[in-house]
């Protein structure tokens, strides 16, 4: 038993200091979104702006020095992980209340005190899951995190599709939290412990509870649970109907950031504590991981609409980056880290541009929508071709260098058919990314209900160039991003 | 390596990236600017050209190894370099691009009317594609610039295009990224495969020259290769996009295409596969020639039979790339030389021939054979370009394609003589079609009224055309100071394949398939390294 602390140090604090910033803006937004006489309806976006700003000020700054350490009895882990994904994620939620800032010009709710708290809340339970030592704890921040993004999804109050959205998401999110409880559960059950670190030195100091069936059915529990959270198949049934009606900007909050914090709970319960068992579960993933990424390609291909079609794609991109959870190696996982990051800007930035191209009240969802575009806007158009290119994973984009550097880590660990796999996918890919480009280039402009852009703020142009920078400097010169990752795998706890 | 302490080619690399980022800058709407952009662009590709010069005078043309190497560390963790260098093979293919991108604007200046400054920053960055690809010596970094000239090309082809433009574009893009995916495994594999045996992986080509690959992978590793490679030769029955694609392009796109992105296909071959897979390569060596032969005939039967003039001049590239194909795998120095020579030389005229078609379809805005007739008389200067570039396509002696089909032939019959024998029939088809579309385009009566007042080709154009036309005959006259260059490069490759081969084959003796393959092995005979080649004596 634990002999409880009833002081804690202010190095615990600090080590948590990005999410309290973030939680104390949440509460300041969710009053001023209250006082709407006297606070105006931009400000609290501002705020909110500003508060997810110095969240992630405090995570680059404040956050991880020196070795690795715990804090609040193994609570929260402050690693190298821990330092990358708290960064990965503040930006998320950076560029997303960027993205939401011109948003809310189309969609009134938006506005609202609410939405940016819930962002902001989604935000801490995302950090948390990254950072947290402990099962308990991880899984409160994935409820957090999980029941902010329904709210979140089902926020156009006014469109059946939003609302139907939020509902599917609830209830599979709510099984998947289930089967992760359960096999938390299970796991507890064999070590007698929830700490993720006493977990990892139990199985080491005795290799024969892998025998365990209880072992079996946590690992398998765990990664349905994580799975629904990652859209990997056959958990992925939710993911087209919640991306398409939820908030763009929403759609992109979800498909980067829970995907960054999922993966890196998978990392953080299964990967490393369970390596041990790593060789019972290469087939049951070797087939997971072939399945999500051809689903989610072939499906794509007859996408009309292309929020459906980006959720397809972020099944696909899931099992890309599963490929470097079955390689195992820590190269794999900085490979996996490095995509996550990468993944996160261009994601992100594809689904900016979606969501900027709206009217009041409506928006233009449908691929042929695009026509014309990329000589009528050609900066808009120049943009989305980057992030188009570098999800398809062509060079010089940082796309490229993520799918690379995880094929090759895969190939190392002998895998040569499901990086074939892969390879073809992602000639799959090609074809419906490039229809998008086609559609934005070689189609003449549509004359009525044409795509004008009416609100453009500053802010996302501010997302969109920094999205766009990423993405190139990513993939050109991609050498400090490795040895970013890869140093923050190798000081994992 | 080399003593030349100027990054030429990182130069020659980027600087049109450089100018192509420049006209970004330059307000483009509504066609205002055009000229100046247009200028710009071909003073830029100009100097491009003007700064490779220096290449061919400091080329040491003893020197088999790599030249001009530059080698920057770029993602150490997974050893990758920013590694270029120009060799005797790489060199001549170099010049050819910047030879022929200024050729192209020029060729568009009234051509491409629509959204101008986009079509020449895409031009700029395929140039910077296009060279990057020709010099890199990391896999990854030939990948990158692989894959980077796809992206330029397919906007040409679907915004400045013809009707079909789209499905065009789609298809080429699709068909040649489809390839090279399976090329990239292929690399990714290699770099495991030194990672196993040297404990560090590699993708340094010149290193990975040195791996011993075993025979099982190998001959996965080289299929992968040679599909990529063939789909951009293209090699039939994988060249059911060039048709689509040179048909649809604009004059410029046409011209790039078959003058430098299909050279790429044979370039890789030659560079890539051949040399890292020596075994492989041999195995496959029946079926891509009987497939270049298939191709060699397939294609001028095909252009025999085309009403329109571009897809005439398409279909021959087809056969004529066979031929290329068929040198290089016939592995002696002519053969080598001489499919080096012929991606020159088809260059240099099929190049033409688009330019000349684009010039009348630019007039008539119809390519139909039928169409014309009688054009001799009023434009006479255009029948002389078009002559010359007829007879360098037909292979007359005293033009350049003369030279290197000779070199093709004389090596074919010295490893596989039944293959020359077929290829011989692909010459004989050769003067057929182009000759057949000359009678009809040039000769006999004027039959449409329009043509009658066709305006000949104005100072633009003929400066445009005059540099190939002088080329034509230079490269078949003295193809001694082309050759030449290409020597030792040629001469080391061959001796290295040799070498690499025979110990593969002594690796592989042991096993059943090897010695029955042992039967009808192709000779890659002795005389391959005696200083060979029917016109090198004439130097």
């Amino acid at each position: 038993m634990e002999t409880f602390k009833i002081i804690l140090p202010a190095t615990d604090y600090v080590a948590v200091l990005p999410q309290m910033v973030l939680v104390a803006t949440a509460l300041i937004v969710l009053i001023m979104g209250v006082f709407k006489k006297f606070v105006n309806t931009s400000g609290v976006g501002l705020t909110a702006l500003a508060g997810s700003v110095l969240a992630l000020a405090c995570a680059l700054f404040v956050g991880h020095h020196g070795g690795p350490s715990s804090s609040f009895a193994g609570m929260v882990l402050d690693d190298g992980f821990s330092y990358f994904l708290t960064l990965v994620i503040c930006i998320i939620i950076v560029l997303t209340i960027l993205v939401s800032l011109n948003y809310g010009v189309f969609f009134e709710n938006v506005k609202s005190g609410e939405y940016y708290s819930l962002v902001l809340f989604a935000g801490v339970g995302m950090v948390f899951m990254a950072t947290a030592g402990n099962l308990i704890l991880l899984f409160v921040a994935l409820e957090t995190m999980s029941i902010s993004i329904y709210a979140l999804t089902g926020f156009h109050k006014d469109q059946l599709k939003s609302g139907e959205a939020a509902l599917k998401y609830f209830l599979m999110g709510a099984f998947g939290s289930a089967f992760l409880l359960y096999g938390f559960a299970y796991i507890y059950g064999a070590t007698g412990s929830l700490d993720i670190i006493k977990i990892s030195n139990f199985i080491k100091t005795h290799p024969q509870i892998l025998h365990l069936k209880f072992m079996v059915a946590g690992f398998v529990l765990m990664l349905a649970g994580l799975g629904f959270k990652i859209s990997m198949v056959p958990f992925h049934m939710w993911t087209p109907d919640t991306y398409e009606g939820a908030p763009t900007s929403i759609t992109g909050f979800m498909a980067t950031g829970v995907k960054a914090a999922a993966f890196a709970a998978l990392i953080r319960v299964i990967l490393v504590p369970l390596a041990p068992m790593q060789h019972s579960w290469v087939s049951l993933m070797w087939v997971a991981i072939f399945l999500t990424m051809t689903v989610g390609n072939l499906i794509a291909l007859a996408q009309e609409n292309i929020k459906r079609m980006l959720a397809y794609s972020s099944i696909a991109h899931a099992g890309y980056i599963l490929l470097g959870f079955l390689s195992g190696t820590g190269l794999a996982q900085a490979g996996m880290l490095y995509y996550l990051m990468v993944y996160a800007f261009m994601n992100i930035g594809a689904f900016a541009v979606v969501a900027l191209l709206c009217k009041k009240g409506e928006e233009f969802n449908n691929i042929s929508d695009f026509a014309g575009l990329g000589f009528k806007y050609p900066l808009l158009g120049l943009v989305m071709t980057v992030f188009l290119f570098s999800l398809a994973g062509l060079p010089p984009t940082g796309g490229f260098m993520g799918k690379f550097y995880l094929f090759t880590e895969a190939l190392r660990s002998g895998y040569v058919w499901l990086v074939v796999a892969a390879g073809v996918n992602s000639v799959v890919s090609i074809y419906y990314y490039l229809r998008v480009v086609v559609i934005m280039y070689f189609k003449p402009e549509v004359t009525e209900n044409a795509v004008v852009l009416t609100a453009v703020s500053p802010g996302i142009i501010i997302a969109l160039a920094v999205a766009t920078t990423a993405v190139l400097i990513m993939g050109v010169l991609p050498s400090y991003f490795f040895s970013f990752a890869g140093n923050s795998i190798f000081s994992l706890m | 390596m080399n003593h030349f302490s100027f990054p030429i080619l990182s130069t020659l690399i980027f600087f049109p990236l450089l100018c192509a980022i420049l006209l970004m800058f330059i307000r483009g709407e509504e066609g205002k600017n055009d000229e100046l952009m247009r200028r710009i662009a071909l003073v830029a590709s100009v100097v491009e050209f003007l700064i490779s010069l220096p290449l061919l005078k400091y080329f040491n043309d003893s020197v088999a190894g790599m030249q001009f190497v530059e080698f920057v560390p770029w993602v150490k963790s997974l050893s990758l370099n920013y590694f270029v260098g120009l060799d005797g093979i790489s060199l001549w293919l170099v010049m050819l691009t910047t030879f022929f991108v200024p050729l192209c604007i020029l060729c568009s200046w009234t051509y491409i009317k629509q959204k101008t400054k986009y079509f020449l920053i895409a031009m700029l960055f395929l140039e910077t594609a296009m060279i990057g690809a020709l010099v890199s010596l990391d896999m990854v970094v030939f990948y990158v610039f692989w894959e980077v000239m796809l992206i330029p090309m397919f906007l040409l082809i679907g915004v400045w295009g013809g009707e079909r433009r789209i499905y065009s574009a789609v298809k080429f893009f699709l068909y040649t990224a489809a390839g090279s995916i399976f090329m990239l495994v292929a690399i990714i594999y290699l770099y495991y495969l030194s990672y196993k045996t040297n404990g560090v992986g590699s993708f340094n080509l010149l290193e990975l020259y040195k791996l011993h690959i075993p025979i099982g992978p190998q001959l996965w590793l080289c299929a992968a290769f040679t599909v990529a490679f063939a789909i951009k030769v293209p090699l039939f029955p994988l060249h059911t996009w060039l048709p689509d694609a040179h048909v649809e392009a604009p004059t410029a796109g046409s011209v790039i295409l078959a003058a430098i992105l299909l050279k790429m296909g044979t370039y890789g071959f030659l560079r890539f596969s051949m040399p890292l897979f020596p075994y492989a390569s041999h195995q496959f060596m029946p079926v891509i020639a009987f497939l270049a032969i298939a191709g060699i005939i397939y294609g001028a039967l095909v252009a025999w039979a085309q009403p329109d003039m571009k897809k005439l001049v398409a279909y021959s590239s087809v056969s004529h790339l066979g031929y290329v194909m068929i040198g290089l795998f016939a592995l002696n120095i002519e053969g080598i030389e001489g499919g080096i020579y012929q991606m020159l030389n088809h260059g240099v005229d099929t190049g033409a021939l688009f330019l000349l078609v684009g010039m009348i379809y630019e007039r008539r805005h119809t390519r139909l054979m039928d169409d014309f007739g009688g054009l001799a008389k009023v434009m006479p200067i255009f029948a002389i370009f078009l002559m010359i570039a007829t007879l360098g396509s037909v292979a007359v002696p005293g033009t350049n394609s003369f030279v290197g089909e000779i070199l093709i032939l004389v090596g074919a019959f010295r490893t596989y003589p039944v293959v020359g024998v077929f290829a011989v029939s692909g010459m004989v088809f050769g003067v057929v079609y182009m000759l057949w579309m000359y009678q009809k385009v040039m000769f006999g009566p004027i039959t449409v009224e329009a043509n009658r007042t066709l305006p000949d080709l104005n100072r633009r154009e003929i400066a445009t055309m005059l540099p190939i036309a002088v080329l034509v005959f230079v490269m078949g006259i003295f193809p001694g100071m082309f050759l030449h260059k290409m020597d030792s490069s040629v001469k080391a490759f061959i001796s290295q394949y040799q070498q690499n081969f025979s110990m593969y084959e002594a690796e592989a003796s042991g096993n059943p398939v090897a010695v029955r393959l042992q039967g009808c092995k192709i000779a890659v005979d002795s005389h391959a390294t005696s200083h060979g080649g029917v016109y090198s004596s004439g130097r």
